[in-house]
């Protein structure tokens, strides 16, 4: 117990010290990435656990690859520089989710097929289109995310999406809660259910996005929803899980970015397995949900 | 309309693709009075409900609820579905819930002191007071349709739509309920669904048989004690071997 806790000590105090360094200007940026990312998990993934939209949040995920790859090959082949990837997957994600949103809201009872294609579909559109791009771009950094690789301007991306999800979770929370408690009766109170359902997926598809530039795609569903699960056994409102959920993710990406600086793992991958391990501890605990 | 039906249902077909659940409709609901809706299951009872709340529409015929069309009157309707459509291990406390019945429109805002009031008010009203904090998952059964209660409840509605409310709840607990909501809320109609045709609560003015059809069945006293032992209150049975006449004298 003694080593463990020295052992963990040593690893921050290397990781603070890395930090100081102005030669690691990215591992700056990780950290405050995953900071404002951390807010953005925290209310998204809470809607997504409550409303058990796990499959959902994956399937955009996985989408996010063709928009990806669409923008990379417009980057290099026809030259829209404008068009980056963090661009190419946002415009992905918004459209699968508007899609699947569309669908489910018809009543449609085949939405699962629906959700299989979009997230099969937009996987192979990104292979594709990576494949048709000249010189090598490695699928690994976006399948397994690599948050040291992120710029200055990615991190200004992020801090406005995370103002916007914030503010959408504040001032539309009681409605948006309703929405996923009982469509049904938010409807007989007046509440334009299709709007506030598609605003949650379009809040999901955002947040996938900033997750995908953490952990990468493949991995992006157990940081979304691992912290809310966590936070589910120890409150008993929504408001509640978002609040630990938020700080419980933001744990993790530093706990995780440091052991993964000292040890030289990929980051993604140990930032998921701390988070793995805590929701394992905690179902231990009996659950207040 | 008249003065004192509360919805009235003029000829209305509805079903789902080629299923027909209720055919040639008449009916008129009695203002200020509690209406039973017994019926097997499947036999359109739920439907019934819908078509008075506006979330789906008849076919054919016509329905007026509370003096204008179901979407309208909507706002004035309290309802509680059968707790079964409710995910029962969602994150969410007593209050959250019960405040959703004081939401109004879409436009994004905050709940008022009024509508804390409200919610205060109606958890007492379905003696839930100290547990306002509590979990929604750790309630049992019983207590989670009186939140659903109550939610209705705070839509201080003019007409209350019960689905089930005996569902979960055991038969003594609903009757003193029922009695207590009818003390409370004398200007409010009452419209309840229930599984069990044979007896209704001594408090039930009309008893509407649903099986496609609609048909308004009389009730008689049972004087046995035994039946009383069993469902805890005063019950009346259901005589569906008789039937009352509508005379559709319209008012209008």
């Amino acid at each position: 117990m003694t080593t463990g806790l020295t052992t963990i000590t040593i690893i921050m105090i290397e990781f603070w010290e890395a930090l100081r360094d102005p030669d690691f200007n990215f591992l700056r940026i990780a950290l405050l990435m995953g900071v404002f990312a951390s807010v953005a998990f925290g209310i998204s993934g809470s809607f997504v656990v409550a409303r058990r939209i796990t499959y959902i949040a994956g399937a955009i995920a996985h989408a996010v690859l063709g928009g990806i790859g669409f923008a990379l090959y417009m980057q290099q082949v026809h030259g829209w520089t404008f068009f980056d990837p963090l661009l190419g997957a946002t415009l992905s994600a918004l459209i699968s989710a508007w899609l699947i949103s569309w669908i489910q809201l018809r009543g449609s009872d085949r939405e699962d097929s629906l959700i299989g294609v979009i997230w099969a579909t937009g996987m192979a559109v990104g292979i594709i289109f990576l494949s048709l791009t000249p010189g090598y771009t490695d699928p690994m950094s976006y399948l397994f995310g690599n948050i040291l690789i992120l710029s200055a301007r990615d991190l200004w991306l992020v801090a406005i999406l995370d103002v916007v999800l914030l503010a959408i979770g504040v001032l539309g929370y009681s409605r948006l809660q309703a929405v996923c408690f009982d469509e049904e009766f938010a409807r007989l109170r007046g509440v334009h259910v299709g709007f506030y359902y598609t605003l949650l997926l379009s809040m999901v598809a955002l947040s996938v996005v900033l997750l995908v530039s953490v952990v990468g795609i493949v991995l992006v569903v157990a940081l979304l929803t691992l912290p809310a699960a966590i936070a589910g056994r120890f409150t008993s409102t929504l408001r509640g899980m978002m609040i630990l959920s938020s700080l419980l993710a933001l744990a993790f990406i530093v706990g995780g970015l440091s052991f993964s600086y000292s040890s030289n793992l990929p980051a993604g991958a140990v930032i998921v397995l701390l988070a793995a391990g805590v929701y394992l501890l905690s179902l231990f605990r009996r659950s207040r949900v | 309309m008249s003065d004192s039906v509360a919805a009235r249902f003029c000829g209305v077909h509805f079903g789902y693709h080629r299923t027909p659940v209720l055919s040639d409709v008449h009916l008129d609901i009695p203002l200020r009075r509690i209406s039973c809706i017994v019926g097997p299951n499947g036999g359109g009872k739920t439907t019934l409900l819908k078509l008075i709340l506006g979330l789906v529409e008849p076919q054919s015929g016509h329905l007026e609820v509370l003096g204008c069309s179901p979407r309208k009157a909507r706002a004035r309707i309290g309802y509680m579905p059968q707790a079964i459509h409710i995910d029962p291990r969602f994150p969410i406390d007593v209050a959250s819930i019960v405040l959703m019945g004081r939401l109004r429109g879409s436009l994004p805002g905050f709940f008022n002191r009024e509508d804390r009031k409200v919610l205060d008010r109606v958890l007492e009203e379905v003696e839930l007071g100290d547990l306002k904090r509590a979990a929604f998952a750790e309630l049992s059964g019983g207590q989670k349709q009186r939140v659903l209660i109550a939610r209705a409840l705070a839509t201080e509605p003019e007409l209350l739509l019960l689905d089930e409310p005996t569902a979960m709840v055991d038969a003594h607990i609903e009757a003193q309920l029922l009695a207590r909501l009818k003390e409370l809320h004398q200007r409010m109609t009452i419209v309840l669904v229930s599984h069990d045709d044979a007896f209704v609560s001594e408090l039930v003015d009309r008893v509407i048989c649903v099986n496609r059809s609609v048909e308004e069945h009389p009730t008689e006293k049972v004087s046995d004690p035994g039946l009383t032992h069993l469902y805890g209150e005063k019950v009346k049975a259901v005589r569906h071997d008789h039937r009352i006449n509508h005379h559709h004298h319209h008012h209008d």
